[in-house]
């Protein structure tokens, strides 16, 4: 894997990875996210449909947290999570916790973590985490750490405890890295813990970059557990201390205004666990930030689309499914019942091209599982396009265009 | 001036063992191969599937149901959004029914009077009357290719006057439906016939209803929990006096074994919602059987769920991975529905290929062997019924 760096342009890195995957031919050019999956498949779609998408960011995201307790199965498989899937032709890039999913606090030890399957609570060692990424065969994983840190509250001997567990937990899994067969293609990634804490976060950073890693993730720093404001000071104040030829990957950000402040503050790849959370609320992410659009049309539109209203949750699962934000419009909404307009003017993603609002409103309000699969493929879509759009700001200098763009919903309230 | 009519059967091939034929329909949005099984897809969707992987599955013709439609989103925002075919973005033909099946057998308070029938809608709770007239007007809206008419549906388990009364009914509101269509021209309205298991009944109604020039022919009141033996008595006294040259069309039929068993008996087009249905609970048809994947014993049975079936889902998943993604996510679903799916429309176009190249009898034969592990377990009533068209299964 190498990575090469085009422009730095306000704090933003974009440049492109290559030589990527077992093969060596993939690449992914960033500022970028991946595909996020839920047991190795894209939520609510099948490969067909996953297939309408263009753009598709060539890494996929597997989680440890949904795929542990498959791992007697893996082993007896053989041949890793992707084929075990039937997933097209993409790099793997293993992760501990499911992003969309929160989990109950208050099971790590020194010597483990726990994720937690349908049937329940799964304790890892070290031992026991590799062993599954033997049997998922990624090739870039991170290594087993300890991010409990988001709570309000968290004293500092526990931030101290996470930092050191973590570099712990690092070098177990080098050694075991090292004498593996089948993870001797895959690319390790440290993980830089420190919760609010800056000294804790660069002493994370400075003594995992002292490691033989091939990239780092950023772990703690989900939203919800700190102002943006204080997660892009902390993310500078690490990054400074990490490798420039490493990519770093942010876990469990995925608003489109944050993801532009983390990219200032020097963030590479980001997870699209978002555009699957905004689809289990019913919404469909409608944000304007195209560079082309008269600036004055595309605040009426996005005034009038959306219902400035939190709407309630009803039956959705709670944890995965969040607060509707300012970028989405609630398709429940009955404005939406004789509105024949697609989901997003110009968008050119599978429901837009064939579907319209009325009939995403009355598959929603009817319970039907097409709703899903129709918003999924949007949201996954325009956020894919958010992504290019933010690379090609980038090398066009018009970083301050595309920002405006972003904020202009926030100074629209 | 004239147009061409809104349906027309052409006979490819007929078995000259039994009653079956395979025809091409042709009917507004596009031809259909029959016998054709038509999926259900209640809600104006198909349950988790896109249009697009609908059309690629060679499905020419699925079903859209009118209760449900006309309660929501309503018959105008539909005939607004130009249509059923226009608001699901589905390009070849649907059949619609009339709403009459849903009314008994959703609904708690209904009765039934000449005017129509009268009920509580479940979503506001208003009291409503369904006539034939109404019936119609929404399946205008809905524009779909083939119409139901408003029956006086009554449970097959049911006996006494009440099956007379209803089969009277039910020719009375045919008249009433085909003066209300108001467009003939465009939308092929379908006669329902009744009588319930009464074989006297029955063919009294197949008189009367017969006497009509409608486009083609229901075969309604069976599949609803009565004696498989009595099921198919009913079924192939239809077919021996509906006319030749129109389609028959057997509601409510889906199970494997039944649709070889009544092509062999002379319908035409069947509708069931099982193999969608039964595909959400992670049941995926095969030839013989079923697996229920959600079961232990297939969490690292590594094959497809079909190995002969060419379907997305077998050309690329494993048993083990659609057991495992059960647990998961929707996705689950959607891969066993398209199995399901195929495996229905895949069945019909050979039993179709072997009625045209004069092996269906051999094509029945083999496929009751498969189905069943040995002859002793073929269902009697199947047996009984092959025997009727010259099929002696070993």
């Amino acid at each position: 894997m190498k990575l090469e760096l085009s422009r730095i342009v306000q704090g933003c890195r974009l440049g492109v990875l290559t030589g990527l995957g077992k093969t060596g031919t993939h690449s992914l050019e960033f500022p970028a996210c991946v595909l996020y999956t839920r047991c190795a498949s894209v939520p609510h779609l099948t490969q067909d449909t996953l297939r309408t998408l263009g753009g598709l960011p060539a890494v996929t995201q597997l989680t440890t947290a949904t795929l542990a307790e498959h791992q007697e199965v893996l082993e007896e498989f053989k041949e890793g999570a992707r084929r075990f899937a039937g997933l097209h032709d993409t790099v793997l890039f293993s992760s501990l916790h499911d992003p969309a999913a929160s989990y109950p606090t208050g099971h790590v030890t020194n010597k483990t973590v726990s994720v937690w399957g349908s049937g329940g609570r799964i304790e890892l060692t070290v031992d026991r985490y590799m062993a599954l990424q033997a049997a998922i065969q990624p090739d870039w994983y991170q290594s087993m750490s300890d991010g409990e840190t988001w709570q309000q509250n968290t004293s500092r001997k526990r931030v101290r405890k996470a930092v050191d567990r973590t570099l712990n937990h690092l070098d177990e899994c080098l050694l075991l890295h090292q004498k593996s067969q089948a993870l001797k293609q895959a690319e390790i990634f440290g993980v830089v813990e420190g919760g609010d804490i800056q000294e804790e976060r660069l002493r994370s950073a400075r003594e995992t970059a002292k490691r033989p890693v091939g990239g780092f993730v950023l772990d703690g720093f989900q939203s919800g557990a700190m102002e943006q404001g204080m997660r892009s000071q902390l993310i500078a104040a690490v990054v400074a201390e990490l490798p420039p030829d490493k990519p770093r990957v942010l876990q469990g950000v995925g608003c489109p205004d944050e993801v532009v402040a983390c990219v200032e503050a020097g963030v590479d790849l980001f997870e699209s666990f978002f555009p699957y959370q905004v689809t289990e609320r019913g919404c469909a992410l409608c944000f304007d930030f195209s560079l082309e659009s008269d600036p004055e049309s595309a605040v009426l539109e996005s005034n009038e689309d959306r219902p400035m209203r939190e709407r309630e949750n009803g039956a959705d699962s709670p944890e995965i499914v969040g607060k509707m934000t300012r970028f989405e419009m609630d398709l429940r909404d009955a404005r939406y019942r004789d509105d024949f307009r697609p989901l997003v003017a110009g968008c050119d993603c599978y429901c837009c091209r064939n579907h319209q609002r009325a009939y995403v409103h009355h598959l929603l309000v009817t319970n039907e599982l097409l709703a899903g699969v129709l918003l999924m493929l949007h949201n996954l879509a325009h956020y894919l396009v958010f992504f290019s759009t933010l690379r090609q700001a980038l090398s066009q200098d018009r970083l301050v265009d595309f920002k405006r763009k972003i904020l202009q919903v926030q100074i629209n309230e | 001036m004239a147009t061409a009519p809104p349906l027309a059967l052409q006979i490819v091939a007929e078995c000259p063992i039994t009653k079956a034929r395979a025809c091409s329909l042709a009917l507004p949005h596009c031809v259909v191969n029959t016998p054709v099984f038509m999926p259900v897809g209640t809600q104006g969707t198909l349950k988790g599937i896109t249009v697009d992987q609908l059309e690629d599955l060679g499905c020419q013709i699925c079903l859209g149901n009118t209760y449900h439609l006309g309660m929501r989103p309503g018959p105008e925002l539909i005939e607004e959004a130009n249509g059923l075919h226009g608001f699901m973005n589905w390009k070849r033909n649907l059949l619609t029914d009339s709403g009459g099946f849903q009314m008994v057998s959703l609904v708690e308070l209904s009765e039934v009077t000449e005017e129509g029938v009268k009920f509580c809608s479940p979503y506001d709770g208003r009291e409503t009357l369904l006539t034939p007239e109404q019936s119609i007007a929404i399946q205008n809206s809905l524009g779909s290719d083939i119409m139901m008419q408003l029956d006086d549906v009554v449970s097959s388990t049911v006996t006494g006057p009440r099956v007379e009364e209803a089969m009277k009914r039910s020719v009375r509101w045919l008249d009433r439906c085909i003066a209300a269509n108001k467009n003939p021209e465009r939308q092929n309205l379908f006669a329902i016939i009744q009588g319930g298991l009464n074989a006297e009944l029955r063919k009294a109604c197949l008189d009367e209803m017969i006497k009509r020039d409608v486009p083609g022919f229901a075969i309604g009141g069976l599949s609803g929990g009565e004696e498989k033996d009595d099921f198919w008595r009913m079924v192939t006294l239809s077919t021996d006096h509906l006319p030749r040259e129109k389609p028959r069309y057997l509601m409510g039929v889906g199970y494997a074994v039944d649709l070889v068993v009544c092509v062999a008996l002379g319908c035409d087009m069947f509708d069931c919602v099982f193999p969608t249905r039964t595909a959400r609970f992670g049941s995926a048809l095969v030839p013989w059987g079923s697996l229920q994947l959600k079961q232990k014993q297939f969490a690292k049975d590594f094959q497809p769920i079909d190995p002969d079936c060419q379907c997305a889902t077998c050309r690329r998943h494993s048993r083990a991975y659609l057991h495992a993604l059960f647990k998961c996510d929707t996705a689950a679903m959607h891969h066993i529905t398209i199995h399901n799916i195929s495996y229905q429309l895949t069945l019909m176009r050979a039993v179709r290929q072997s009625i045209i190249d004069k092996c269906f009898p051999e094509y029945v034969k083999s496929f009751m062997r498969r189905m069943f592990p040995s002859p002793e377990q073929y269902p009697k009533w199947a047996v009984d019924a092959l025997a009727s068209v010259n099929i002696k299964l070993d």
